[in-house]
């Protein structure tokens, strides 16, 4: 091969590794999910957040990863994400329809609900047909009990927020099967889900708070940690504090 | 060294000053290093980290005075030196001599050898003191730890009583990604409060529930390797009341940065009213957890039917059919 050849190849195999470093960097690293904003939907100090578990994400390329949705303010659909954004000093009143079947905790102290006003969490059972009123539970027995799908945590809180799931055999065979859940299809509406609300104050100050999923549920990665519970916009988020 | 040693002895070609440089030169070193030993030692010292908040912590900011008082003569002797190369013994202008030869000087290669192996031998007996004085100086010594405080035992592990031999436990349980405390001693409760009491010592039982993470209380200079399926113990006593801070210091996920919280050393009597009300407070969710071991394994815990139905086992999403694992 001639002289230039061969600087042609090193200049040409150069350029492809910085262009690949550039797009793992922009594509993986510095990509972000969208953040729904909720600060300017707040009155009366109170502000109302919806989010959706479901038991994979039709709607991106890793189908059979269980995820969040949180809803859109302005639209009312679920977005693919777990960023969202709310006011400081404000009383957040967060529902999340629970469409996952349970897995036990690994470290059962997260079935207490920490963190909420009161302490506690209102669910509501729909098992298909019907839905149970709304109760108050304060700790779930994951491990005795298919009771909670997910958690909801926000350990710069001290939140902790277990969330109940379907609670039969049955129910949990037939899960939705399609995300987000409630709007595909009125069927997808009528799988077994929960109904989780709760509530808690944002802090005076503003702040980025990190929250995450302490059931391991990556399905197949090691130790149920990878994947899915590793990637913000599926079992892990952000909930930005606006002052 | 030997030909750097020699110069103040052999100064330039055409200098009648060497003796002297190499007086001065010397009269200077001592002085300034007596002063500067002086200032780390007493002004600087207390102020090294990681701070006096426990005895592991006191013990390793005695070690780092030392170091730097070690340190200081050699530091500012190279500065010296080299200060003293630029100011006085420059080329003059016009003067294009050779400088004067170089040779190698026994007495002062002998005297090197000499004095960097005694420092390096008696920091090394130093330090297996240090290391051992403070019951492993707050590092983690592995499920059977060589060290343990004087005059303490590990009488019981269900209850507590302060002022006495038997060593306070604090089990600390890391998990993707959060620290989590518990007291066996106090009906075994969780929690992710870290609360110590002053001058009482204390055994912490460091283990994991997924990846290798690493339990850091700075201030109190405690730091241990938290990996799962094993129990790694370290001590300190807390000598100071006050706020400290927990991190993970072995990267361990995204969240790995986050992985952080705050502990809290209060009075012995703060600290059983703590842990007396925490007990109380805790004790729905306390029933739940499994008895109280040094380690835990979530894949052979008994579950309920359904669970067991659903081919569930306590370690949540991670141990599904091992024959077919999705690969990332």
């Amino acid at each position: 091969m001639s002289l230039p050849a061969r600087v042609t190849t090193l200049v040409i195999a150069f350029l492809a590794v910085v262009a690949g470093g550039i797009y793992v960097a922009l594509h993986y690293i510095g990509s972000q999910p969208p953040v729904e904003d909720y600060t300017s939907f707040a009155s009366n100090g109170q502000v109302n957040v919806t989010l959706m578990t479901a038991a994979q994400t039709t709607v991106s390329d890793k189908p059979d990863w269980v995820t969040y949705f949180i809803e859109n303010p302005s639209t009312h659909q679920f977005v693919h994400t777990t960023y969202f954004k709310v006011p400081a000093n404000t009383k957040v009143n967060v529902t999340i329809l629970g469409y996952d079947g349970c897995t036990p905790l690994r470290n059962p102290v997260w079935g207490k609900v920490t963190g909420t006003i009161g302490n506690v969490e209102n669910v509501s059972f729909f098992n298909g047909k019907t839905a149970t009123p709304s109760q108050p539970f304060s700790v779930f027995n994951t491990w005795a009990d298919c009771s909670v799908q997910h958690t909801f945590a926000i350990p710069g809180l001290g939140l902790n927020v277990p969330v109940a799931s379907p609670t039969t055999l049955a129910e949990n065979n037939n899960l939705c099967g399609t995300s987000p859940c409630v709007a595909n299809s009125s069927d997808e509406a009528k799988a077994p889900h929960t109904v989780v609300t709760f509530s808690f104050m944002t802090p005076k100050q503003g702040g980025t708070f990190r929250w995450q999923c302490f059931i391991p549920c990556g399905l197949g990665y090691l130790d149920g940690n990878g994947g899915p519970m590793g990637t913000p916009g599926y079992m892990m988020g952000q909930m930005e504090v606006q002052a | 060294m030997a030909a750097e040693a020699s110069n103040p002895a052999t100064p330039p070609a055409g200098s009648t000053g060497g003796r002297r440089d190499g007086l001065w030169l010397l009269i200077t070193w001592v002085v300034l290093s007596i002063v500067g030993c002086l200032l780390v030692a007493l002004v600087w010292g207390p102020h090294m980290p990681p701070g006096a908040q426990s005895s592991s912590a006191q013990h390793q900011q005695f070690d780092i005075t030392v170091l730097g008082v070690i340190a200081t003569p050699v530091v500012i002797g190279v500065l010296l030196y080299f200060g003293w190369a630029i100011a006085f013994w420059r080329q003059k202008p016009g003067d294009e001599t050779d400088a004067a030869p170089i040779h190698g000087n026994t007495k002062i290669q002998a005297t090197w050898i000499t004095v960097t192996s005694a420092i390096v031998l008696g920091l090394a007996v130093f330090g297996t003191v240090e290391l051992i004085g403070p019951a492993g100086a707050g590092a983690g010594e592995g499920p059977q730890p060589i060290w343990k405080p004087a005059g303490t035992v590990t009488a019981s592990d269900t209850s507590w009583v302060p002022g006495t031999s038997n060593i306070l436990q604090v089990q600390v349980i890391a998990q993707q990604w959060a620290f989590t405390y518990r007291y066996p001693q106090f009906g075994g409760f969780e929690t992710t409060d870290l609360v110590l009491p002053v001058n009482e010592p204390v055994q912490f039982n460091v283990t994991s529930l997924d990846v290798i993470h690493d339990f850091w209380a700075y201030q109190l200079g405690v730091k241990a390797d938290a990996n799962p399926g094993v129990n790694n113990v370290a001590y300190t006593t807390p000598k100071h009341t006050g706020g400290f801070t927990v991190r993970c210091d072995e990267l361990c996920g995204i969240w790995h940065g986050a992985m952080y919280n705050y502990g809290k050393v209060v009075s012995v009597s703060d600290f059983m009213s703590w842990a007396r009300s925490t007990e109380t407070q805790l004790a729905s969710v306390t029933k739940l957890l499994p008895p109280y071991a040094l380690t835990y394994d979530p894949t052979t815990l008994k579950l309920g039917k359904v669970n067991q139905e659903l081919g569930l086992t306590g370690a949540g999403g991670g141990f599904y059919n091992p024959a077919d694992p999705e690969q990332p």
